[in-house]
């Protein structure tokens, strides 16, 4: 019941995202810092990462195919699929629902645990749009994260297949462009915008219909993670499904 | 001024307010007191329109809450300021912008306009020179403050303070609630302070409404609660000493 109850919240939060908005000067600044917390700021931890599980799927991608019956160019060609379809959109996605929807969670509890949320309502503002809305629009620019965390893997498995002697660059290189499918591409984007979707406004509902105090905001914080996790799980199957299946 | 009649609120079948009604006046400061439980807080909550009540009616001036549509709601909630217990200040924000934020959010005048409307009343509530300072470098007292100027900034008709001095020592609280009076007979706004500090009672009480267990029990001013017989009030309000010594030397002169 709790759970049907939460989801039918849930769907009222995104009907409230879109009603009553806030003054376009405001929300222009609120979308600008939003921007900076949630996309920029988690460009250092997402190229760090991406490099080297990048280099550490090429390791072991080279690891487990060696002898004359894999073809030189297959470490190549199997790092780029392991980062294009899964590494960068889904594993990323879930060490952002970590940083960023942790973060989200947190913020938005603590204003509710100090009644920041009810003074923005006294004054006769909607909270869920002065507040969710931005951070929707701010993950709008999640996929140039998770480009950047595609090149930097490929690049990082490179560099590890390189220099630790498993392949040539040229074979490395062949192999990222050996049967290449760009639909591939569109298929990883479409899950990116799924996912900065569910990290914009899963955490946000944790974090907004949370009741407590401080303590909470910590529990609120941990049950936003998971339920981000499951949710970005389950709609990386079905996207999968509907799209490559 | 502001209307209450037969205000009814219940929380899971369990009556809080039990059909209030009173008329809080324009320029006074009424006081609602009560023990912990009385209602207090639900009911300034019923007010601001946090909390849906299931019966009664709330006017303000002639315009009643229930029949506003969501435009007149607005209208109405930008001319209500609200200073909250914890001061309830966006700390993302230092004090010049939280003060600033409900002239950005319903105002069209330039920025400098804000900035010498934001000093003006940084000014009224003595805080001129902290416009840089985040609310957590500055004192209980302070935030206070800046919670006042944040309410009045917009020059509100109706200001709503939920236990304004609790948490502060007794010479601020007495600053912050003489500050609240002035700014109201200035202003000539309809103020109203839920409190349950005695201290408040005795120095800007003009009108106390006394809840217990959901029911005014009793309406006065500063004056009527030193006369009242009304055992339930004296037993909440002379619950000290001193004050029932105080209450003792000011019936005898």
């Amino acid at each position: 019941m709790t759970f049907l109850h939460n989801i039918g919240l849930y769907i009222i939060m995104l009907q409230k995202m879109f009603q009553k908005p806030t003054k376009w000067k405001v929300m222009k600044e609120l979308i600008l810092k939003d921007t900076e917390d949630t996309v920029i700021n988690s460009l250092g931890i997402i190229s760090f990462v991406s490099f080297f599980i990048g280099g550490v799927i090429t390791i072991q991608l080279a690891l487990s195919t060696t002898g004359s019956f894999y073809p030189n160019y297959l470490v190549g060609y199997a790092t780029r699929e392991t980062i294009i379809l899964e590494f960068a959109p889904t594993i990323i996605s879930i060490i952002m629902a970590g940083k960023v929807g942790s973060f989200i969670t947190s913020s938005i509890g603590s204003m509710r645990v100090t009644e920041q949320i009810d003074a923005l309502e006294v004054m006769g503002i909607n909270s869920i749009n002065y507040l969710i809305f931005p951070k929707v629009i701010a993950l709008l620019l999640y996929p140039f994260l998770i480009s950047i965390a595609m090149f930097l893997g490929i690049l990082g498995g490179m560099g590890a297949c390189v220099y630790g002697g498993y392949s040539t660059m040229s074979d490395f290189i062949e192999g990222i462009q050996t049967d290449f499918i760009p639909f591939h591409m569109i298929y990883a984007f479409i899950k990116t915008f799924v996912f900065a979707f569910i990290l914009a406004t899963v955490p946000s509902f944790h974090g907004y219909y949370m009741k407590g105090g401080a303590l909470e905001v910590g529990k609120a914080s941990t049950t936003s993670f998971i339920w981000t996790c499951v949710t970005i799980i389950i709609f990386n199957f079905l996207i999968t499904q509907m799209l490559l299946g | 001024m502001i209307s209450v009649k037969n205000l009814k609120k219940s929380f899971d079948n369990n009556p809080i307010l039990k059909g209030i009604s009173c008329d809080f006046e324009k320029g006074k400061t009424s006081l609602i007191i009560g023990q912990t439980g009385s209602g207090k807080t639900v009911f300034l909550k019923c007010l601001l329109g946090l909390h849906k009540y299931e019966e009664g009616e709330i006017i303000f001036d002639n315009n009643n809450l229930e029949s506003m549509n969501d435009l007149e709601k607005m209208t109405l909630k930008s001319n209500i300021g609200t200073v909250f217990q914890g001061s309830a200040l966006f700390d993302s924000m230092n004090i010049e912008e939280n003060v600033m934020f409900p002239l950005k959010m319903f105002k069209e005048m330039p920025f400098d306009e804000m900035q010498d409307r934001v000093n003006i009343v940084l000014k009224r509530v003595e805080l001129l020179n902290s416009n840089k300072k985040m609310p957590s470098e500055a004192s209980g007292g302070m935030q206070k403050r800046v919670a006042i100027a944040r309410a009045i900034v917009n020059e509100p008709k109706y200001l709503f303070c939920d236990e304004p001095n609790s948490g502060l020592d007794p010479k601020t609280a007495i600053v912050i609630d003489n500050l609240i009076n002035e700014i109201t007979q200035e202003q000539n706004i309809t103020t109203i302070i839920n409190s349950h500090d005695m201290n408040s009672v005795m120095e800007i009480g003009e009108k106390i409404v006394f809840l217990k267990n959901g029911n005014l029990e009793w309406v006065g001013s500063k004056k009527d609660i030193f006369k009242t017989k009304n055992k339930a009030v004296t037993d909440f309000v002379y619950s000290s000493e001193l004050y029932k010594k105080v209450r003792k030397m000011y019936l005898k002169s």
